[in-house]
């Protein structure tokens, strides 16, 4: 079944570029698919839009049953608890524990206090983190911080995990780390998971589904594909 | 639950955000404070004027003299159009026989000089003792009465109650303007105060809206900020109002000057004041930190 249905999507910004032109995708439920392609190909809008940060200019983005081009401002928190979304950058509270950080998107909820403790432990279970509840992201590594990040993006079971380039301002080492524990989430708790990247040895070491786009068009849309310039 | 739980969070955050922006937050609640003691001094001056001008009012009485040569049929008629005009609320009729009999028993003097006119020669008149609803209209209502036929003369104390109305109108305009002025300079400083906040947190706020905070959560905790600066300011004012007018009101033993300008009574007075003091505080808080939300969180 599908949980992502994109069809004729254009996305034209204000000051004239066209980021996606007429694009067409169905995305299955618990699959894992890289969006890959150069600077400039498309591949943030097409995340942005996923989560509603951006409108597409044409067409329909069906996201989990939600028409994502006609939900209004205020009613985009219920896209937005549908799904976890990862940046490169954390986007973590610096003056906020491990465990503060994850619990942070259930209180926004409105969760109750022991709901997210078991939560919170279990998110940071997943990621390999339970030690570390009471530091603070400033004493941890990045991969460390960036595993907190997908803590607290899966902590709310999500059906979908949005990641922008997650392992850009990693290592090799802690990106392959950073995708064993995507690979897990996805297998573990059957979260479809889209991660736009331009890491060549990811992708080819991963072999799941890709699409690539260039210049705003989609180029290729395979199964066990690989990282083609 | 949920509500409450969203409701106690945010409570929490605005608490927190007050203590950490102190330095800010004090100079809004100062502001707050210096605003409401002179909201609290105005409000208590013009009930105080307000109780004072009704006693006076009660007294006020517009005399209408009529003409000698009219009998009955015409007082009558004079009454009928009396009755007629909405400002009044009640009058009593005097046969000048009446008005010569009180005379008579007030004063030895006059029972000796009344005694000696017959009717005819009498300068006294009937007279309607005409009571007003309205004192800022019966200057009306007196040129009213005077156009009706067999009226003489009618006469209410007309200098002393127009100057006495426009002095206290032009006090309350003058306190109202002040008080407005006041209330826009501490929404302004709350405003700024909660823009700042906002840009603290901008980064956190940013978090909240992608992990599905919906807008009101988002909003609240800076609304319940401006109305905790409010709450707070309204302290001080709220303790000048309460032993400030006690003391004031020993100390004056309930009158100022003359028996006629009588001070409200302290209890319930002061209580009800300090919660007034407390709303506007709240209030002026609350519309600050919605303006600042409504101008400064894109959401």
């Amino acid at each position: 079944m599908d949980l992502i249905r994109i069809r004729n999507v254009e996305k034209k910004y204000k000051n004239g570029v066209t980021a996606i032109y007429d694009l067409n995708l169905a995305i299955e439920k618990g699959s894992f698919v890289f969006v890959i392609g150069g600077s400039g190909s498309g591949k943030s809008t097409l995340i942005k839009m996923l989560y509603r940060e951006e409108k597409p200019t044409k067409g329909q983005v069906i996201v989990g049953g939600l028409d994502v081009a006609k939900l209004k401002n205020k009613k985009v928190y219920k896209l937005r608890r549908k799904l976890g979304i990862v940046f490169q950058d954390y986007r973590l509270l610096p003056k906020q524990t491990v465990f503060e950080n994850v619990a942070f998107a259930l209180e926004c909820i409105g969760e109750r206090r022991d709901i997210i403790r078991t939560k919170v432990l279990k998110a940071l279970e997943d990621v390999g983190l339970k030690n570390k509840v009471h530091e603070y992201p400033d004493n941890l590594s990045g991969g460390e911080q960036q595993r907190v990040a997908i803590a607290r993006a899966i902590v709310n079971d999500p059906k979908l995990l949005l990641c922008d380039e997650p392992t850009g301002n990693l290592d090799p080492e802690k990106s392959m780390e950073i995708m064993k524990v995507l690979e897990s989430i996805n297998k573990m708790r059957g979260t479809t998971i889209i991660m736009a990247t331009h890491d060549k040895e990811i992708v080819n070491k991963m072999k799941k589904q890709v699409i690539t786009l260039k210049d705003g068009h989609l180029v290729k849309f395979k199964q066990k594909g690989t990282y083609v310039e | 639950m949920k509500p409450f739980r969203m409701l106690g969070r945010s409570i929490r955050d605005a608490v927190k955000s007050v203590i950490r922006n102190f330095s800010l937050s004090l100079a809004s609640i100062s502001c707050i404070t210096i605003t409401l003691i002179i909201v609290a001094v105005a409000i208590i001056a013009s009930l105080n004027v307000q109780n004072f001008t009704e006693a006076i009012e009660k007294d006020m009485t517009i005399v209408v003299f009529v003409d000698n040569d009219s009998d009955e049929d015409d007082v009558k008629e004079i009454e009928k159009e009396i009755k007629k005009i909405s400002n009044v609320e009640k009058y009593t009729y005097q046969s000048k026989q009446d008005v010569k009999a009180k005379m008579q028993e007030e004063s030895e003097v006059f029972n000796t000089v009344l005694n000696n006119w017959n009717d005819e020669e009498s300068p006294l008149k009937d007279t309607f003792q005409v009571k007003v609803k309205k004192i800022k209209r019966i200057k009306q209502t007196a040129e009213k009465i005077e156009k009706i036929d067999n009226v003489a003369i009618v006469r209410y104390g007309e200098g002393m109650v127009d100057k006495m109305v426009s002095a206290f109108s032009s006090v309350e305009k003058v306190t109202y303007g002040i008080v407005i002025a006041l209330v826009l300079v501490t929404i302004f400083l709350i405003v700024n105060t909660i823009k700042l906040t906002i840009s603290a947190r901008k980064r956190e706020i940013k978090i909240m809206r992608l992990v599905g905070a919906s807008n009101i959560t988002i909003k609240l905790p800076f609304i319940i900020e401006g109305m905790i600066l409010g709450l707070f300011g309204s302290i001080v004012p709220v303790l000048i109002v309460t032993y400030g007018y006690l003391a004031f009101y020993k100390h004056f033993d309930g009158y100022l000057y003359s028996k006629l300008v009588q001070l409200i009574k302290p209890e319930p007075f002061i209580y009800q004041v300090s919660l007034v003091v407390i709303g506007i505080g709240i209030l002026v808080g609350m519309v600050g930190s919605a303006r600042a939300v409504r101008k400064y969180l894109k959401i």
